[in-house]
């Protein structure tokens, strides 16, 4: 029956061929509408584990399970359906227009153009992007930011019930991303999905997290919500939170 | 005659073969493109499969294109009672011209499809897309610029190569450069490659014109998505309907006449065909013009029902017999075996004997009192003799015949036979070995040397025939013994140079030629 876990982990392993563990026995329950952050360095596994849940790899050892059900049990295709995903550089279709990319899984599911239409103008709306200006334009010819909110509204199309984001704003100048951070968080709250989302930037953690999980070399070493990273003594906890104190500190421009 | 006036004169043939070789280049890369480029996306979908085709591909890249017709035309392959593998014309011609098209057509794709951005790929995946809706929605369209570009290089590659398929009658702007080159005509090899290059150029440029409009930072225009299909469907269907035309081609109750690639061979051809058309009144299918021992290939493979072979080729470079100076003997050795060997009967020799001729300029044998062969020898080695590809490797030809007279030449060059007439008279070469009967040797002023040592074998003129036609038309039989010793030396010499010098139409000098020796219906 439906579970109010929407994502489980269950003693989750994935190794390369040549041998060498990216995630090492990860347990982790993962709730309705809530949104966890994963938070680590660069190759700390973060994005593994995100790529075992829309069975982009499958789990060497251990189960993944979304809504209850083993992901090794799921048609992948029917899955993915079910998950949106945002990438890194965003991964916009260059051949099809903003509308278009858009209603790339709506189309797949075999929604009527028309519906489809409907859809992708009221989603540039709601990531605030003005449909008459933007619709009709290709990738190459939108700004970073931009190309970041059409991304956004991509994964929303068919209204998937999770939505999995990886680094989304790594590539945006301090000032975009800021706007667009405190955009996504009255989305957030909003739409009530549950997302799972891969940053190394602390203050996003911190900013958009109901819990974060601090990863580090295939394991978590910390899970729990935003002000337990500030009071950790784990020592990648510490070394996190030292950047967003050192940033605070008095004098800075904020 | 100039280029110009020429090309006006005969546009309407220009057209013809214009037409003829776009025909071919179509066809061979619409079939091109229908096999490679889903076996480039097969490739990446199987990566382990891509060195051998992609091996296999470049190797048929590098076998020059005649060598590649001779090994196709004995093959006989059927397919569903359709022969869809070998003979002369344009099916063996498509054939080899698809497989030299199809390297660059999966390379492309293969390339092109690998290329785009993984990050893209994952996207897709990511969103729940299939593998196929992937390759149709993403990895298609964005590599399409690649994959076109490589259909590019394709098309002016068969444009190129279809030139050389005039070799073995499957028509094109080759039977120009052919007919050209073999009459030592300058206007008539440009007259085919002009238009040829053209051809390459024109469609290089309207493929490059294609790639630029219908994409957009290397992926397709939405737009276009409708055309690409469209032309995609057109293409197909023309490859597999052309691809009909000429593989459900019957030759039925016509008479095929084949003939070799020179000017005496087409004059040979057109005889027998106007003897066989004034006398049965069947129809006769020409085709002439076969290079290399291609018109053999095709008569034994049934391709063709006779042709004007020379008793010396027969029985040395067919039958790979020792050499011999007795003309009787040759004759009955060769009729005998080809009788048993490929069902083919020898008629009534026409009369004459195209022997090598050793040709050397008017002005040196009277300045050095030059009579015979054996009379070259004191001045070969300041010598350069210029001979043709055949009679270098020929049994009969050059290794052979510098032992028999103790020739040591200062240099040799090695070229189109019909090009040595030409090096000789501009003093390039001071001695050459070209043909007896050549019309070009009285329209130089050269003289032929005295084979004093007999040397070289006999080359009598004989149409050979298939026995299974004569069983079919046994009245054959009959018309072509009236031939028999039909042709002097001289005679034979007149008409090529009616061809050759005068540049008059073999059809009209054949029917004069046969008028005159009361040879009508």
């Amino acid at each position: 029956m439906a579970s109010e876990k929407g994502i489980e982990f269950h003693h989750v392993s994935f190794c390369l061929p040549d041998g060498r563990a990216l995630i090492s026995d990860l347990t982790l329950d993962i709730a309705r509408g809530e949104t966890l952050v994963l938070l680590g360095r660069s190759g700390s596994g973060k994005t593994t584990t995100m790529k075992l849940i829309n069975r982009l790899i499958d789990p060497t050892a251990g189960e993944v399970r979304v809504d209850g059900k083993s992901t090794l049990d799921w048609d992948p295709i029917q899955l993915r359906r079910r998950i949106g995903y945002v990438i890194q550089e965003v991964g916009l279709f260059p051949h099809l227009n903003v509308e278009e990319n858009i209603g790339v899984v709506p189309r797949l599911e075999g929604w009527d153009p028309d519906r489809i239409r409907d859809r992708a103008r009221s989603l540039l709306v709601t990531v605030g992007l003005d449909p008459d200006r933007f619709a009709a334009r290709f990738p190459a010819q939108l700004s970073g930011g931009q190309r970041q909110r059409v991304g956004v509204a991509r994964a929303l199309a068919a209204d998937p019930p999770v939505i999995l984001l990886d680094e989304p704003f790594g590539a945006l100048d301090p000032i975009t991303r800021r706007d667009i951070q405190q955009e996504f968080r009255l989305l957030q709250e909003r739409l009530k999905k549950t997302m799972v989302f891969v940053t190394h930037d602390v203050r996003e953690a911190l900013l958009l997290a109901n819990r974060i999980g601090l990863v580090k070399e295939g394991k978590m070493v910390l899970l729990g919500p935003p002000a337990d990273l500030l009071h950790s003594n784990d020592p990648e906890a510490r070394a996190f939170a030292a950047c967003v104190l050192d940033e605070e500190s008095p004098g800075s421009p904020r | 005659m100039s280029l110009i006036e020429f090309l006006l004169h005969n546009r309407h043939e220009v057209v013809e073969l214009a037409l003829e070789h776009l025909f071919l280049v179509a066809v061979s890369t619409g079939i091109a493109i229908l096999i490679g480029v889903p076996l480039g996306i097969l490739l990446t979908r199987r990566p382990g499969l891509s060195k051998p085709i992609l091996g296999f591909a470049n190797i048929m890249q590098t076998v020059p294109s005649l060598a590649l017709f001779g090994f196709l035309i004995p093959l006989n392959l059927y397919l569903f009672h359709v022969k869809i593998l070998g003979g002369i014309g344009a099916r063996t011609a498509i054939v080899a011209l698809v497989l030299y098209a199809l390297l660059p057509i999966i390379r492309n794709t293969f390339t092109g499809i690998n290329g785009v951005d993984p990050a893209i790929r994952e996207a897709g995946r990511g969103m729940g897309m299939t593998d196929r809706q992937l390759l149709l929605q993403v990895e298609l369209p964005l590599s399409l610029g690649v994959i076109l570009a490589g259909v590019r290089v394709a098309t002016v590659i068969c444009v190129g190569t279809a030139t050389i398929a005039a070799a073995i009658d499957a028509g094109g702007l080759g039977r120009y450069i052919f007919r050209g080159l073999r009459m030592n005509d300058n206007v008539l090899i440009l007259a085919g490659a002009l238009p040829a290059a053209l051809i390459a150029l024109t469609a290089d440029l309207i493929l490059g014109y294609a790639e630029r409009a219908i994409l957009v930072g290397g992926a397709i225009k939405q737009r276009f998505k409708k055309i690409i299909w469209a032309s995609a469907v057109v293409a197909a269907v023309l490859a597999i309907g052309g691809a009909m035309v000429f593989y459900s081609g019957k030759t039925g109750e016509r008479i095929a006449v084949g003939s070799k690639d020179f000017t005496e061979q087409v004059i040979l051809g057109e005889l027998l065909a106007q003897a066989i058309e004034a006398k049965t009144g069947l129809p006769v299918e020409r085709r002439f013009d076969l290079g290399g021992s291609l018109a053999h290939e095709a008569l034994v493979a049934g391709e063709i029902d006779t042709y004007v072979e020379y008793t010396g080729t027969a029985l040395l470079a067919i039958l790979k017999g020792r050499p011999s100076n007795d003309r009787r003997e040759v004759y009955s050795q060769v009729k005998s075996e080809y009788a048993n060997r490929f069902k083919a009967d020898w008629m009534e020799p026409l009369g004459f004997n195209n022997t090598f001729a050793i040709l050397v300029r008017g002005d040196d044998a009277a300045r050095l009192g030059l009579k015979t062969v054996s009379d070259v020898a004191k001045v070969s080695p300041q010598w350069r003799a210029g001979f043709g590809q055949d009679f270098m490797s020929r049994a009969d030809g050059y290794p052979g015949f510098a032992k028999a007279y103790g020739l040591k030449f200062q240099e040799i060059r090695e070229m189109d036979l019909s090009l040595t007439y030409r090096a000789l008279a501009e003093h390039q070469v001071d001695l050459i070995a070209g043909n007896s009967t050549d019309g070009l040797i009285s329209r130089y002023g050269f003289v032929q040397l005295e084979d004093d040592r007999r040397y070289f074998p006999p080359y009598d003129a004989v149409p050979v025939v298939r026995q299974s036609t004569l069983d079919k038309h046994p009245a054959l039989r009959g018309i072509l013994a009236d031939l028999r010793g039909i042709l002097t030396v001289d005679e034979m010499r007149k008409l090529n140079y009616s061809v050759d010098g005068e540049k008059r139409a073999v059809k009209d000098v054949v029917r004069e030629f046969l008028a005159q020796k009361g040879f009508t219906p």
